[in-house]
C-alpha cells in the first residue's frame, strides 16, 4: 500500500522545498514492516498525522520500521516515530528501528518521554454550573467587601497624610502636587470648555423651543441657569475627569505595580499610598472644583449665545434674567458636591491600579473597571445629593 | 507514485560554502546609525551552519542593535545581511515568511505574551505558519516545553506564574516551537543560577548535535563561552574586533579581548575548563 499524503491536508502549498512524509506499509500475518521516507518535519507533520494516528491501532506481533529514506527529521517528525513505536510496544509488539542516523537516535530518545505520555494535563475537575454561580456570588461578595476595605484604607492614609513610614513624618511632595494639578486640572481645561459649553447651548436651545410655546421664552434662563450650576457642569466634569484622569491614575499605578516598582518604594520605606496616591488625590480634590467652574461658567455662555441666536434674547437681558433667576446656594449646591466627586474618582482609579496583576490583559480589565465604577458611582451620589438637598430645603 | 514532481519543487537551498561548510548567515559591511552617532560601521561576521556562535562586547557596544538589525528590527544605513543565502533586503512577504519559519528567537526577557499560557505562547509561531491539527498542535507544544526542560504541568500556567528561569525556558521553546534553523539568544543564560545556567548550555549543546541547529548566542557568561561555544566573535570599535575559537581569543591581543577573557575573573575559569575539554 502506497500512502498519498497531498491528498490529506492543504496546507501543502505553503511547504516549497519540502517534500512530504510518507509511510509505506507492508503486512504479513503478524509482521508489519513501515518503511517511511520524505520530510518528517514540524512543517510536515499534519499532513500525515491522521494516518500515523490510525497506524498506531494495528495489532501485530513484530514491527519493522525503517526509517532509512528520510531525507530531514526533527522533533516533530521523531515525535510522530516515537509514538508510533510506543503505542506498538503497549499493544503488545516487538518493535524494531533501523535505517536511522545518529542523530536520529539523539532525537527519538530525547522524544520519547512526551510520546509515552502525550497528554496535556488540565486543571482539576470542574464543579458543576450551580455551584459556579455560587462561588462567582461569593467571591464578587468578597471583592466588593476587598475594594471597600482598600477604598478606607486609601482615604485613612490619605488623611493621615502619610508620605514616609518612618522619618520625615507627614511631609508633602508639593512639587509633585503641582505637577499633577497641571496635568489633570489645566491640562483638561481645553476639553471641558468645549463639552460644557455645547451641552449649554443644547439645553437652552431644547428648553427654548418648549418654552417657546407657553410665550415664556425669557424663562429658559431660569432653566438654564439652575440646571448648570446646580446638576450638570458638576457631573459632567466628573465623568470626563473619570475618564481621563482615573484612566491615567490606573494605568500609570497599575504599570508601576507590574514591574514592581511599588514593591521598590516600599522596601524603600515609602508608603505607596503616599508617595503614589495622596499627590493625586490632592490634586484631583482641588483640580476638579476649579474645572467644574469653568465648566459653569462655558455652559452659561453657550447657552447665552444660543438663546440670542434662536430667541433674541440680548445677552444683557440674559444675564439680568440670571442674577434674578439663581442665587450663591444654586453655585455652592453644585461646587460642594465637586471634592466629593474627586474623592470617588481618585480612590477608585488607585484601588483599581494597586490590584493589577502580572499581564497586560490584567491592566486592560482593570482600567476599564475603574472608569466604569467611578462613572456609575459618581451618578449614583450626584443622586443622592439630590435627594438630600430636597430634603433639607437647600 | 512518483515523487519527481515533489522534488523539482525543491527550493534552492542555501548554496555559499566556505571550506565545505554552509554559510546560514552572513553580514557584509553593516552600518547602522542612529542620528549622528554611528553604532556599526562596515560590520561583517558569517556564521556556518550546526556551529554555535558566541557574541561578546562591553556593555553598549552595539551587541543587541546588531543582532536587532539581523532580524530586522532596526534599519541598517549600509551593507547587506544574507540568511541562507538571500539577501534580506531584496526579499518579499511571502519570502521573508519563509525565513522567519526558519529562524527563532529568545529575546533576553523572554518577551512571553503575558496573556497567554505557557502552550498557547508556544501554539503562537504554529498557528500562525502552518496547518496542524489542534490534538496534534497541542501534542508538539507540549513536546517543545518538555525538550526545554519544563514540567508538562508549566504547560497551562501563565508566564506570571513562573519563575525567570522557567520564562527563559518557556521563551526557548516558542522559539524552537517550528524547529528553526537558526536560533537567535540574547542571554539566555543572564539571570540563571550557575546549575541552570550549565544545564541550559547543555541543552543547546544537545539542540546543535540532533538538529543542526545553529545558534547565534549575544552572552556574557564565560562559562557557556568557553563550554558550548565553538567560536567567539567580540564586537567591538563599531565592528567585530576578533573572532575564532576560544584558543584564538586567548593568544588576541586586542586590550578589551585580553582583559575579558586573561583577566582574573576569566582565569578562574578558563583553566579548569580548558582541561574539561582537553579530557573529553
Amino acid at each position: 500500500m502506497l500512502f498519498k499524503a497531498s491528498r490529506l491536508s492543504g496546507g501543502s502549498a505553503a511547504l516549497p522545498g519540502a517534500s512530504l512524509p510518507r509511510v509505506e506499509l507492508q503486512e504479513e500475518d503478524g509482521f508489519i514492516t513501515y518503511r517511511l521516507s520524505g520530510d518528517w518535519t514540524t512543517r510536515t507533520a499534519g499532513v500525515i498525522d491522521r494516518h500515523m494516528r490510525d497506524l498506531l491501532k494495528k495489532e501485530a506481533k513484530r514491527v519493522h520500521i525503517d526509517l532509512g529514506d528520510v531525507r530531514q527529521l526533527d522533533t516533530a517528525g521523531a515525535w510522530l516515530v516515537a509514538r508510533l513505536v510506543f503505542e506498538q510496544r503497549r499493544r503488545g509488539a516487538e518493535v524494531e528501528l533501523t535505517g536511522e542516523s545518529e542523530a536520529a537516535r539523539i532525537l527519538l530518545d530525547a522524544v520519547a518521554p512526551t510520546a509515552e505520555q502525550p497528554d496535556i494535563p488540565r486543571k482539576t475537575h470542574s464543579d458543576g454550573w450551580i455551584s459556579r454561580a455560587l462561588a462567582a456570588v461569593g467571591r464578587s461578595v468578597y471583592d466588593i467587601r476587598d475594594d471597600l476595605l482598600y477604598g478606607f484604607h486609601i482615604l485613612g492614609a490619605t488623611i493621615s497624610g502619610a508620605q514616609m513610614k518612618l522619618g520625615r513624618r507627614n511631609s508633602v511632595n508639593p512639587a509633585a502636587i503641582a505637577s499633577q494639578i497641571d496635568r489633570m486640572g489645566v491640562g483638561a481645561v481645553p476639553i471641558i470648555v468645549l463639552m460644557s459649553a455645547i451641552v449649554g447651548a443644547i439645553i437652552a436651545q431644547q428648553g427654548a423651543f418648549q418654552l417657546r410655546y407657553f410665550g415664556a421664552e425669557i424663562f429658559v434662563v431660569d432653566l438654564v441657569g439652575i440646571l448648570i450650576l446646580r446638576e450638570l457642569g458638576v457631573l459632567m466634569t466628573a465623568i470626563m475627569i473619570a475618564g481621563r484622569s482615573g484612566s491615567a491614575i490606573t494605568a500609570e499605578i497599575g504599570s508601576m505595580k507590574m514591574r514592581e516598582e511599588v514593591d521598590a518604594l516600599t522596601v524603600i520605606g515609602l508608603n505607596p499610598v503616599g508617595v503614589l496616591v495622596f499627590p493625586r488625590l490632592v490634586a484631583l480634590v482641588v483640580a476638579l472644583p476649579c474645572l467644574t467652574i469653568v465648566a459653569n461658567g462655558a455652559a452659561l455662555g453657550g447657552a447665552m449665545l444660543i438663546a440670542w441666536w434662536y430667541s433674541g434674547i440680548p445677552p444683557s437681558a440674559f444675564i439680568d434674567r440670571l442674577r434674578g433667576a439663581i442665587d450663591l446656594t444654586s453655585i455652592f449646591a453644585g461646587l460642594i458636591k465637586a471634592p466629593f466627586m474627586a474623592m470617588i474618582i481618585g480612590i477608585i482609579a488607585s484601588v483599581e491600579g494597586m490590584k493589577v496583576g502580572g499581564s497586560a490583559e490584567s491592566l486592560g480589565r482593570r482600567v476599564t473597571a475603574s472608569v466604569v465604577k467611578a462613572i456609575f458611582i459618581v451618578i449614583v451620589v450626584d443622586g443622592l445629593f439630590a435627594i438630600f438637598y430636597a430634603a433639607i430645603d437647600f | 507514485m512518483a515523487t519527481a514532481e515533489e522534488d523539482q519543487t525543491e527550493a534552492p537551498r542555501a548554496a555559499e560554502t566556505e571550506n565545505g561548510r554552509e554559510i546560514v548567515l552572513s553580514a557584509e559591511g553593516v552600518t547602522v546609525r542612529f542620528g549622528t552617532t554611528t553604532v556599526l560601521e562596515n560590520l561583517s561576521l558569517d556564521v556556518y551552519r550546526g556551529e554555535i556562535l558566541g557574541f561578546v562586547g562591553a556593555s553598549g557596544s552595539g551587541k543587541s542593535v546588531l543582532l536587532r538589525t539581523i532580524l530586522g528590527l532596526v534599519r541598517k544605513q549600509a551593507g547587506t545581511i544574507r540568511m541562507f543565502g538571500r539577501d534580506l533586503a531584496e526579499l518579499d512577504d511571502a519570502e521573508r515568511m519563509l525565513i522567519d519559519m526558519r529562524q527563532g528567537v529568545l529575546f533576553q526577557h523572554g518577551a512571553l505574551f503575558s496573556a497567554l499560557t505557557v502552550l498557547e505562547n508556544v501554539q503562537v509561531p504554529m498557528r500562525e505558519y502552518i496547518d496542524l491539527p489542534k490534538k496534534l498542535m497541542d501534542e508538539l507544544a507540549l513536546l517543545k516545553i518538555e525538550l526545554v526542560g519544563l514540567p508538562r504541568e508549566a504547560a497551562n500556567k501563565f508566564p506570571s506564574e513562573l519563575s525567570g528561569g522557567m520564562i527563559k525556558r518557556a521563551a526557548l521553546a516558542r522559539a524552537l516551537a517550528l524547529d528553526p534553523d537558526i536560533v537567535f539568544l540574547d542571554e539566555p543564560t543572564s539571570g540563571l543560577d550557575p546549575i541552570g545556567a550549565a544545564e541550559f548550555d547543555e541543552l543547546v549543546a544537545k539542540m546543535r548535535d540532533t538538529m543542526g541547529l545553529t545558534v547565534y548566542m549575544v552572552t556574557h557568561d564565560l562559562d557557556s563561552l568557553l563550554t558550548v561555544c565553538d567560536r567567539i566573535a567580540v564586537l567591538g570599535k563599531k565592528r567585530v574586533l576578533v573572532h575564532g575559537t576560544v584558543e584564538d581569543m586567548m593568544k588576541s591581543e586586542e586590550p578589551w579581548v585580553k582583559s575579558y577573557f586573561r583577566g582574573k575573573r576569566a582565569r578562574q575559569v578558563v583553566r579548569p575548563a580548558a582541561r574539561m575539554k582537553e579530557d573529553s
